[in-house]
């Protein structure tokens, strides 16, 4: 012990001898940091792409709100921006982006979690192995080819069985969009069906269980919280979705709950706006923004209430 | 190693008064795909008695546990043969013909790590009455009660029922999970080494458990402690790759084995 | 008290119990088949109402009033343009900030928020992306209605897919390599570029090819900048005679995209417009299947071939 003791003294007199290598190590040092900044910088460009989207919907909006009080915005049941007698109604968007999305996730909901259940719980092996990429395709089709398929394959079919169903109706763009959604829904829920461990489940079995009530009695409550997540990210898939409307529902404002009625939603408005040529700076311009800042918020509420269930959905194993 | 599995039970061998079969392992083989992972097991499991499989990792211990109630029937390609006699009725566990639900239903278990519900306390406890259509809540609460009571919880939890079972500490949700399998009233209740995950107190608790349940039920237990074999079995088997080494009253396999290898593995020169 | 059935009935319970399991595996065939039939019959629909109209040249003329004479030459022009500007801009982009987010950013509150709006993006409707490049591309950095503002606004749109499978591909690599790395003397950024970089491009590629595919299908948000339905004509070639041959006049001209051709004539009422709206669909319906086809058969290959 003491000779090792005496020995660093020793040592420590001696200069050091090492690679030239080494000696450069400040420079190499400058470059390591600059590099790393420019992925910082990457990594922030998420954060400023936020701050851009909250800084011109809000900037735009924040003009148009001058011109029009909020409390009309809200409370108006007419929605005429580009009349001589204006009104700017949000509630009449709202309407259709409420009643299409209730379509659709009345369609997605149900179907996707059965889907979810049975691949996870029931499906042998090569049945999940082929249905999922097949979902997932599913999911990868562009939203305009569902719209054509609404408007000229589901509705006429549609009609068959209403034939007073008019040619653009939230009905069946909502049916066609819940398919859409089906693929979001039946994943995410799947995935998290999957994540309970195989312990709960043997334990359920070992009860004497059959399938069916394990996984309705132990698997689904275990993975509710990401299940729960999963229809959120429909909702918002759902609210958000544009093109499928534009083309099946028509672009017809209309203050409606029924769903055998054209309406245009809140994302449709928008595109209407934009195919036609309305001046950068005038107030039907500016409308595109209110109407977006309102979607935005929309879908905002939903996916930090999704954050929240997920996070909280991590902690339980 | 050891050319054939030696097993007999000499009246010597009995530590208690009374000794009735309850179930009898018969030429059981079990293969895991194309790996043979029990060879030719032949072992009686006596009522109201503490059986213990104890031997190294990957000996087929836990194998042999999770056939009496099916487990493997979860997984695809597990095969069995032989069987598994149950008394009094005769039934072959093993038979293809009988479901594995009844099987489970009649023979319970409890895992290694505590495998509660997200539910309940109370629901977690009901959850094998459920299953089996029992509604009523008057009979739930009773049993309930019961079950918790036999497991030595019910004092601990019975002011707290709705908690969420996550909530109990480590010892107590296996606790909980033994209230599961008894509210059933199982003929035999498998422990698929139930204290290994858990803290020389609670396992304490545990072993005491199993000391108080064993005049009500025949229980099998696998462990890889052989001084909780010896606390709390009357018999013992000794597995090595697959085979039964040796059977016989616990006693007797601690104190004069008959075999050389189990003897080794008693004493800890090998294992 | 013991309550325990009989064995007869402990047999009739189970008999109960397991037609439940029977219903339900028979309603979760039906709910796929709801599912994989919607897309056979999509499939079905755009094949037999497109089919007649696909040939040579309907891929090599341009739009016009004549439903018969009309193709979709400046729409896949338009799109491949748009979709390499998309490229350029964000796979570098979304594969360095992946590769931040897992091997420096520090655990503190700046990258929580950068991880936060990574997931929050990637719920933004899309047709919001087309409002933010509309007021930030066109006006305030006066791009206009260009390839270059179009392609700029599909990859912030599809930066979250290219950073989630990127992180993804990177998680993956055991940290063994990377201590091998370091155990060698590598500085971080040579453990990145020489081994974690390398051993995730298959699973980078694979985001990048789903990324690609849904922005090519993309419509509200290019709608939404402006892009016109109606283009006769083909933006400048980037290949020019003289010197330096290359030119970029081509990202600052007008265009269209696929799927805003599909749309336009999918709007119009005459049925010769709507088949040749198939016909475009066929096309993007095609183009968009092999990318995601590639890309989840790129995956399975992928789990089959790695086992760290």
């Amino acid at each position: 012990m003491t000779s090792t003791v005496a020995g660093i003294p020793a040592i420590a007199t001696v200069p050091p001898i090492v690679s030239h290598r080494l000696a450069r190590r400040h420079t190499r040092h400058i470059k390591e940091r600059i590099i790393e900044f420019f992925l910082f910088l990457a990594a922030a460009s998420s954060v400023f792409t936020t701050f851009a989207i909250v800084y011109i919907l809000v900037s735009e909006s924040w003009v148009f709100f001058q011109q029009v009080p909020l409390r009309d915005f809200l409370f108006d049941t007419q929605w005429t921006p580009l009349f001589s007698d204006a009104h700017y109604g949000i509630m009449v968007l709202l309407s259709g982006t409420l009643v299409s999305s209730s379509v659709a996730l009345l369609v997605a909901i149900p179907l996707g979690t059965i889907i979810a259940i049975y691949l996870s719980e029931f499906a042998p092996f090569t049945v999940r192995e082929v249905a999922k990429p097949f979902l997932e395709l599913l999911g990868g089709v562009p939203t305009i080819i569902y719209g054509y398929f609404a408007l000229l394959f589901v509705t006429p079919l549609l009609q068959k069985i209403f034939p007073e169903l008019p040619g653009f109706n939230l009905l069946s763009a909502g049916m066609v969009m819940g398919i859409m959604i089906i693929p979001y829904v039946s994943s995410i829920s799947e995935d998290a069906m999957r994540a309970v461990p195989m312990n709960l489940r043997e334990g359920s079995y070992a009860m004497g269980a059959t399938r069916f009530q394990t996984a309705l009695r132990v698997v689904t409550p275990a993975a509710l919280s990401g299940i729960a997540a999963a229809y959120i990210l429909g909702i918002s898939r759902a609210v958000g979705e544009t093109m499928i409307l534009a083309v099946a529902a028509g672009m017809q404002p209309n203050l409606t709950w029924n769903p055998m009625e054209p309406a245009a939603t809140v994302t449709a408005y928008i595109v209407q706006v934009a195919l036609g040529d309305l001046p950068h700076g005038s107030i039907g311009y500016q409308t595109i923004f209110a109407a977006g800042l309102a979607l935005m918020l929309i879908t905002l509420f939903f996916n930090i209430l999704g954050h929240l269930l997920r996070k909280y959905y991590r902690q339980a194993y | 190693m050891v050319a054939t599995p030696i097993v007999e039970v000499t009246s010597a061998a009995n530590p208690q008064q009374s000794k009735v079969l309850k179930a009898e392992v018969v030429d059981l083989n079990f293969h895991y795909g194309s790996v043979q992972a029990l060879k030719g097991i032949n072992m009686p499991l006596y009522e109201k008695h503490v059986t213990a499989l104890i031997g190294p990792s990957g000996c087929g211990k836990s194998t042999l546990l999770r056939c009496f109630n099916r487990m493997h029937d979860l997984y695809p390609g597990n095969r069995y043969e032989g069987r598994i006699k149950l008394h009094p009725d005769d039934t072959n566990l093993l038979d293809p013909k009988v479901d594995p639900i009844e099987v489970r239903m009649r023979i319970s278990m409890v895992f290694q790590k505590p495998n509660p519900f997200p539910k309940s306390i109370y629901e977690n406890v009901a959850y094998g009455l459920r299953v089996r259509g029992v509604s009523k809540r008057s009979v739930l609460d009773d049993k309930v009660e019961e079950a918790l009571s036999g497991a030595a919880l019910w004092g601990e939890v019975k002011d707290r029922l709705r908690d969420l079972a996550f909530n109990l500490s480590g010892g107590q949700q296996q606790r909980l999970c033994i209230a599961r399998a008894l509210a059933t009233d199982p003929e035999i209740l498998l422990f698929d080494e139930p204290t290994s995950a858990l803290d020389p107190i609670a396992t304490a608790s545990i072993e005491e458990l199993i000391g108080d349940l064993k005049n009500k039920i025949t229980i099998l237990i696998v462990t890889h402690n052989m001084q909780q074999a010896a606390r709390v079995s009357d018999f013992t088997a000794y597995m090595y790759i697959g085979e039964l080494v040796e059977f016989d009253a616990t006693d007797t396999i601690f104190i004069k084995p008959k075999n050389k290898q189990t003897e080794d593995y008693i004493t800890g020169r090998f294992g | 008290m013991n309550t325990a059935p009989s064995v007869a009935e402990v047999r009739a319970l189970i008999v109960k119990h397991k037609r439940w399991d029977l219903a339900f595996a028979v309603i979760g065939t039906l709910a796929l088949m709801v599912g994989i039939l919607t897309f056979v019959a999509l499939f079905a629909d755009m094949l037999i109402d497109g089919m007649p109209r696909l040939n040579y040249d309907f891929l090599t003329s341009f739009p016009s009033r004549r439903p018969e004479q009309a193709g979709i030459l400046s729409a896949w022009v338009g799109s491949t343009l748009v979709m390499l500007v998309t490229a350029v801009a964000a796979v570098p982009l979304g594969v360095a900030a992946a590769i931040y987010l897992e091997e420096y950013a520090p655990k503190n509150w700046v990258t929580e928020i950068i991880e936060v709006n990574v997931t929050n993006l990637a719920g933004v409707p899309s047709i919001v992306y087309g409002l933010l490049a509309l007021g930030l591309f066109v006006y305030q950095f006066g791009l206009g209605q260009s390839i270059l503002a179009a392609g700029l606004t599909l990859a912030l749109l599809i930066l979250p897919v290219v950073i989630v499978a990127t992180r993804e591909a990177i998680r993956s690599i055991p940290s063994a390599i990377r201590e091998g790395a370091y155990a060698l003397g590598a500085t971080r950024w040579q453990m990145v570029s020489q081994h974690i970089l390398p051993y995730s491009i298959p699973g980078i590629l694979t985001g990048v090819i789903i990324g690609m595919a849904r922005a090519i299908g993309e419509t509200a948000p290019v709608i939404t900048i402006g892009a016109l339905t109606f283009i006769a004509f083909l933006p400048p070639t980037p290949i020019s005679g003289a010197f330096p041959f290359l030119s970029f006049e081509w990202l600052t001209a007008p265009f269209t995209v696929m799927p805003i051709q599909m749309f336009n004539w999918t709007s119009r009422p005459e049925a010769a417009f709507q088949a040749n709206a198939a016909a475009a669909g066929l096309v993007l319906l095609v183009m968009t299947l092999s990318m995601n086809a590639l890309a989840i058969y790129l995956r399975y290959k992928l789990r089959k071939n790695i086992q760290w």
